[in-house]
């Protein structure tokens, strides 16, 4: 399609001077967001630098002394340091193993449903929480849980206190999450479900198959490319764990499995404004990241003929 | 072969009633937690801990909402994140549309480097404190556009605007506006914003969510106490259970049911925060699978 458009528009092709002139008012709308992402997302790249330095705000970043790698080995020599790359790959693991699956089964679900007000309610609540900000999530993740005539312990008739035991901390925090984003994991689904030419459905319905069959035969293959997709490119941010809600819901007594990399960046960077030692975590989490995501993206452009990088 | 009766054994209005039934429970499973937390807002501290407010309120009472009205912290947060929310997705859909409709233009010298410039940044950053030392030298410190200059331009959602752009504006009725003699800048206020408005709808609510709900960046950069938006004033309620000397004088019984009080506090706060995002976005819902799906295949 693109290849019959630059042949037709071939014999009136203009020079790149001359186009590049015509489209100056396009170039003008992009100058701010270069701009800004240049500021706010370049520079920093550039900053990051002062994870091999021991950056000293009067100093700048040139004028403060190179020390190479001692960020670095005091991380990796820290105490909690092997417990934190720990939880940050079981956390995102096991988020991902249990939550993966849920937006697919419900789409599959939904997407059978013959009552239109029905299957509409069912989206609209499903949706829900993915619109209630995570400290409120949290707030009633606390109210829950809490020993003392908290909803699950009365339910159970118990009152155990979930947040001090660190057993429980992944549970709640997979669950939470499935709980609040499995319904909107489902749009990506329902979107390509419903691209889904009505007329195998009709075919199969006249060979006999029954619902479940259809589901199998002609709805799971038509998800499949998607959800391989969404799975590998999951796969790559396994080390991205997201700050505020471990950060919300850690307890000094469910450091044991909650204490991630995130929020030891965020403590050590913004409350104890240790600004290199931060920088230097921070920066061996986003390379283990971007190596799980070369070789992720690598696989994928094999199997899909998808690359997203 | 009897009638609706196939090798699975299984009649389509049995098939229909499992689905119903499964979905019903998960139904169920989201709704519930939401239902609670309003049902406890309007009851009795002490019935909700003796677990009388499973259905309905017991004890009808609007304490908790009074409470949460007389902290002035909460007023202000509130008004704060409405500013934030109004003043950054006004911003943020600015430049999701002044990026987003260059890039869509195929025949535009330079269009691949300016998405590349772009997309890296969805893989690679500096990180926390790199950003943090920018936005101090910047001078946004403590000031609101903290909020919105760093993380303003979006850019999956770029990405999802241009495809719509690509794929579900008629190329011909741009080239037509252009042959009669509209600049690109017209057209693109003219003719394509105007028809574009299914996916703005689901910027708007995008970005409003985004802003409404955050509270991260907020901590990091706004340090006065009086610029916190609602979340963050809230956390000192939510997660550190933490009442002001003006809330627990709006209850009687004094300083020994402090912590009855507090949970009841919670509860309203909660509804108080969640209530305006769960009213809008069913408004603009049916636009979510069509903007996605306009959006996410590639052009």
């Amino acid at each position: 399609m693109q290849a019959t458009k630059a042949k037709a528009l071939g014999p009136r092709r203009k020079s790149i001077g001359r186009r590049i002139a015509d489209n100056w008012q396009l170039y003008l709308l992009l100058l701010i967001p270069v701009i800004l992402t240049f500021i706010y997302k370049y520079i920093p790249m550039y900053g990051i630098q002062i994870a091999f330095r021991n950056y000293k705000a009067s100093k700048g970043i040139w004028g403060s002394k190179w020390v190479g790698w001692e960020w670095f080995e005091r991380f990796f020599t820290a105490p909690t340091c092997g417990r934190m790359i720990r939880n940050t790959i079981l956390l995102s693991l096991f988020s991902l193993l249990w939550g993966f699956p849920v937006p697919i089964i419900l789409s599959l679900c939904i997407n059978q449903l013959r009552f239109p007000r029905y299957k509409r309610i069912v989206q609209t609540v499903l949706y829900a929480p993915h619109f209630i900000s995570i400290m409120v999530v949290c707030g009633m993740i606390r109210i829950f849980l809490s020993p003392s005539g908290g909803l699950i312990n009365l339910l159970i008739g118990k009152q155990i206190d979930f947040l001090t035991e660190s057993g429980a901390f992944r549970t709640i925090y997979i669950a939470s999450g499935i709980w609040q984003d499995a319904g909107w994991g489902c749009i990506i689904y329902l979107a390509t479900l419903s691209n889904v030419d009505t007329s195998l459905y009709e075919a199969a319905k006249v060979d006999g198959a029954s619902m479940f069959q259809r589901i199998m035969n002609v709805d799971v293959p038509a998800l499949l490319p998607m959800a391989i997709l969404n799975l590998i490119m999951s796969a790559g941010s396994l080390m991205n764990v997201g700050f505020e809600k471990v950060w919300l819901l850690q307890t000094d007594l469910n450091k044991a499995t909650s204490d991630v990399i995130a929020v030891y960046v965020y403590q050590q960077g913004i409350e104890n404004a240790k600004y290199s030692y931060s920088t230097a975590v921070g920066l061996f989490n986003t390379a283990v990241n971007l190596v799980l995501l070369f070789i992720v993206n690598t696989i994928a452009s094999k199997t899909s003929e998808v690359n997203f990088v | 072969m009897a009638k609706n009766r196939n090798s699975t054994g299984l009649s389509e209005k049995t098939s229909d009633l499992i689905l119903i039934l499964i979905t019903g429970f998960v139904l169920l499973l989201v709704a519930y937690p939401l239902y609670y937390v309003l049902v406890a807002s309007f009851s009795n501290p002490y019935d909700v801990y003796a677990g009388k407010t499973f259905l309905l309120p017991s004890g009808f009472t609007l304490d908790g909402y009074k409470a949460v009205l007389a902290d002035p912290n909460i007023p202000t947060g509130y008004l704060n994140s409405i500013k934030y929310t109004i003043i950054g997705t006004v911003f943020s859909v600015t430049m999701l549309y002044i990026s987003a409709y260059p890039l869509a233009q195929r025949d535009l010298p330079g269009r691949k480097f300016f998405s590349v410039f772009f997309i890296i940044t969805m893989y690679f950053g500096g990180g926390l404190v790199p950003t943090y030392l920018v936005v101090k030298q910047t001078g946004l410190i403590n000031n609101m556009w903290a909020l919105f200059l760093p993380g303003g331009v979006g850019v999956g959602n770029m990405i999802i605007v241009r495809n719509y752009f690509q794929n579900s504006i008629p190329h011909e009725l741009i080239e037509a506006s252009e042959i009669d003699g509209c600049s690109k800048l017209r057209t693109f206020l003219r003719i394509v914003i105007p028809l574009s408005m299914p996916i703005m709808a689901v910027m708007v609510v995008f970005c409003m969510v985004a802003y409404w709900n955050d509270w991260f960046t907020a901590l990091i950069y706004l340090t006065g106490a009086e610029k916190a938006p609602l979340p963050l004033v809230l956390r000192n309620v939510l997660i550190k259970s933490s009442v002001s000397a003006a809330q627990a004088s709006t209850i009687s019984g004094g300083y020994a049911e402090m912590n009855k009080v507090t949970e009841m506090i919670k509860f309203s706060s909660i509804v108080v925060a969640a209530a305006p995002m769960l009213i809008v976005y069913p408004f603009v819902q049916k636009y979510f699978e069509k903007g996605f799906m306009a959006g996410a295949v590639k052009g």
